[in-house]
């Protein structure tokens, strides 16, 4: 997957900010054969109840419609989400797998209450067994991804 | 029927990059089972090994969530725009697989705690952290400091320190619920101590069970990161703020008198202090203390924890501080009025060019220049409640006038006591005799002493004043006449 560091940026910067919950949203950009390049991060609502956030998040289906349809106005695809572990590694869970779709990339950003640690990014296999990691390119990496 | 199936990015790969499949079918069920069958591989993401549709897959009919036409029996029609829509999810695994490793952080249990706190994002774990690692200090543990060292401490404020040295009075209990009936007699620091900790173990209290004093106020407040006045009184009130301001630390001031109160936050740094607002104490006795003009008890709430809100927001750095406004809470009114206050040029403390430069004799300036009516009394203007009582039972006439006010006398009073309160006094000086002998009480004497001057000038003769007032009456004489 190739993201920008602004985007980057941003993610780390949501998970920093809904800490101790879990934050949630899209990648939004551009897929031709194995290579995906992401242009756009959209936030989304975590629609889990209060008490689950912490651990839990959810993207209502209406949401999805919506970001779909703005994804396919400016001539983009959904390529996969992102979200945070508050206090957890950024390694997919048991639950991730559990509702992971085909292709998508799910990109996982560990925050602690200090902010955002290591951000890594996860396709599901085939058969659903488990995910595998997918590469993380930043290009022109800046300073304010530090 | 002939209808259009909408697939997400995630599954065109399937259908050889297609986005929409056309199928054939009278329900969602039935053109579903077409599409896995014509797409094998698409099988094992929308269905269960047992056959069920998976729980994060969303099937809509031209906008409509299945769910709510039958689902899988949701019926179609020629052309309607069937979509496969994900709803995603995922998360940590529970937060006991995995610990917070930070050593700088909340605990679990404080997580849980606080989680109230937890979720505003204006609060959330960096604010909850400033209040862990929060110092504060309450100067006094009576009316004002019980609301604010209970909601302090349940708000999760690290450290709280606790000046007073009082005891347990049962007049306390009216407000000051720190205390329990129980603890009447018990210092003050105990109980506060004790029901601080049963709310909230995890903060620290530390006590200073001492008289605060120009000569331990700056060791006391120095480790403080905010202080709290708490106090009833105005030689402590000048010296928590002196000292506030010679250590450059915020002072959250509270004041309470009868239905009414006031509240700041004095911070030299960048706005007024206390002596910017009144430069001088008030003249001994003008202002009568809770204990002579009585409070309404839950005042002391309403203020205190106006108090204890300019803390948390002085702790966490956020909204719009008290600094420069003096709030004026009227509880019979019920309305909230606001002063701005200007920080003086010419302020001895933290003007240009201040004057006083370390902690005074807060005792001798609040009482420079006068001395109160009671303490001028000569022996022979003063009689004590045992006196009064021999005399009575040598037969002696001695008549009593009670000068308190007309509802305090309601409450209780002297046999044979006749009531004018000190205020009518000079106008009905004439109902009384110059000639025999007169003794003069109030509640506690200072009142009273007023009197005995006033009559002794306007030429009366044999006039005494009952030490101690009714209240001695009733400790050393009477115990059935009750105090208040």
């Amino acid at each position: 997957m190739v993201i920008d560091p602004e985007a980057l940026q941003q993610i780390r910067q949501h998970g920093a900010e809904i800490f101790p919950h879990e934050c949630c949203g899209f990648l939004l950009g551009e897929a031709a054969a194995e290579r995906k390049e992401v242009r756009l991060v959209l936030r989304a609502e975590n629609a889990r109840e209060q008490e689950a956030r912490s651990n839990r998040f959810l993207i209502t289906p209406q949401v999805f419609l919506a970001v779909e349809r703005t994804a396919r106005d400016r001539a983009l695809s959904v390529l996969g989400f992102y979200h945070s572990h508050p206090n957890a590694p950024a390694r997919p869970s048991a639950y991730d797998l559990e509702y992971a779709w085909p292709w998508y990339s799910y990109l996982v950003v560990s925050v602690g209450p200090e902010g955002a640690r290591e951000v890594t990014s996860w396709v599901m296999e085939d058969d659903r067994s488990g995910f595998g990691r997918e590469e993380i390119a930043v290009p022109l990496l800046k300073e304010t991804t530090r | 029927m002939t209808v259009k199936i909408l697939l997400p990015t995630a599954l065109r790969h399937y259908v050889g990059g297609e986005d929409t499949v056309a199928l054939t079918g009278q329900s969602v069920g039935e053109v579903l089972s077409g599409l896995v069958e014509r797409h094998p591989a698409l099988r094992p993401h929308l269905f269960t090994s047992d056959g069920q549709l998976r729980n994060f897959v969303n099937v809509f009919v031209n906008d409509q969530d299945t769910r709510h036409l039958g689902r899988q029996a949701a019926p179609l029609a020629e052309g309607d725009v069937v979509s496969i829509v994900p709803a995603v999810a995922g998360g940590a695994s529970p937060a006991v697989a995995h610990p917070p490793t930070a050593s700088v952080g909340l605990s679990n249990q404080e997580i849980e705690r606080y989680s109230r706190h937890l979720i505003m994002p204006e609060v959330a774990v960096a604010g909850q952290l400033k209040l862990k690692q929060a110092k504060v200090l309450l100067i006094g543990a009576g009316g004002l400091g019980s609301p604010l060292a209970l909601y302090l401490a349940a708000a999760g404020v690290g450290r709280l320190g606790l000046v007073d040295f009082d005891r347990v009075d049962v007049t306390n209990l009216q407000r000051q619920v720190l205390h329990r009936t129980a603890d009447v007699g018990r210092p003050k620091l105990a109980s506060a101590k004790e029901a601080i900790l049963g709310l909230n173990p995890l903060v620290q209290v530390d006590t200073y069970e001492t008289a605060l004093g120009s000569e331990n106020a700056l060791d006391i407040l120095a480790p403080y990161d905010v202080v709290v006045d708490g106090t009833d009184n105005f030689p402590t009130r000048y010296l928590v703020n002196d000292a506030c301001v010679l250590l450059k630390k915020p002072n959250v001031y509270g004041s309470i008198f009868r239905f009414e109160g006031q509240a700041s936050v004095f911070d030299a740094g960048r706005g007024p202090c206390y002596r910017c607002l009144y430069p001088e104490p008030p003249p001994p006795g003008l202002v009568p203390s809770c204990a002579e003009g009585g409070v309404l008890g839950i005042l002391p709430g309403v203020v205190g924890l106006i108090q204890a809100t300019e803390t948390v927001k002085l702790i966490l750095g956020r909204g719009e501080s008290l600094v420069g406004r003096l709030l004026l809470f009227d509880a019979l009114a019920m309305r909230f009025r606001e002063l701005k206050l200007r920080k003086d040029p010419d302020c001895p403390l933290c003007g240009a060019e201040p004057s006083i430069t370390r902690l005074i004799d807060y005792q001798q300036f609040c009482g420079a220049g006068t001395v109160s009516a009671e303490a001028t009394l000569s022996p022979e203007e003063r009689i004590s409640a045992r006196e009064l009582k021999q005399a009575w039972d040598r037969g002696e006439p001695v008549d009593l006038l009670d000068v308190r006010e007309a509802h305090e006398f309601e409450i209780s009073r002297l046999p044979g006591a006749r009531l004018i309160p000190l205020g009518e006094l000079p106008r009905r000086v004439a109902e009384l005799d110059r000639d025999s002998p007169l003794v003069i009480h109030c509640k506690v004497g200072a009142r009273s002493a007023q009197a005995v001057k006033f009559l002794r000038e306007a030429g009366f003769k044999n006039v005494r004043n009952l030490t101690g007032g009714i209240r001695a009456w009733s400790e050393q004489v009477d115990p059935s006449v009750p105090r208040y």
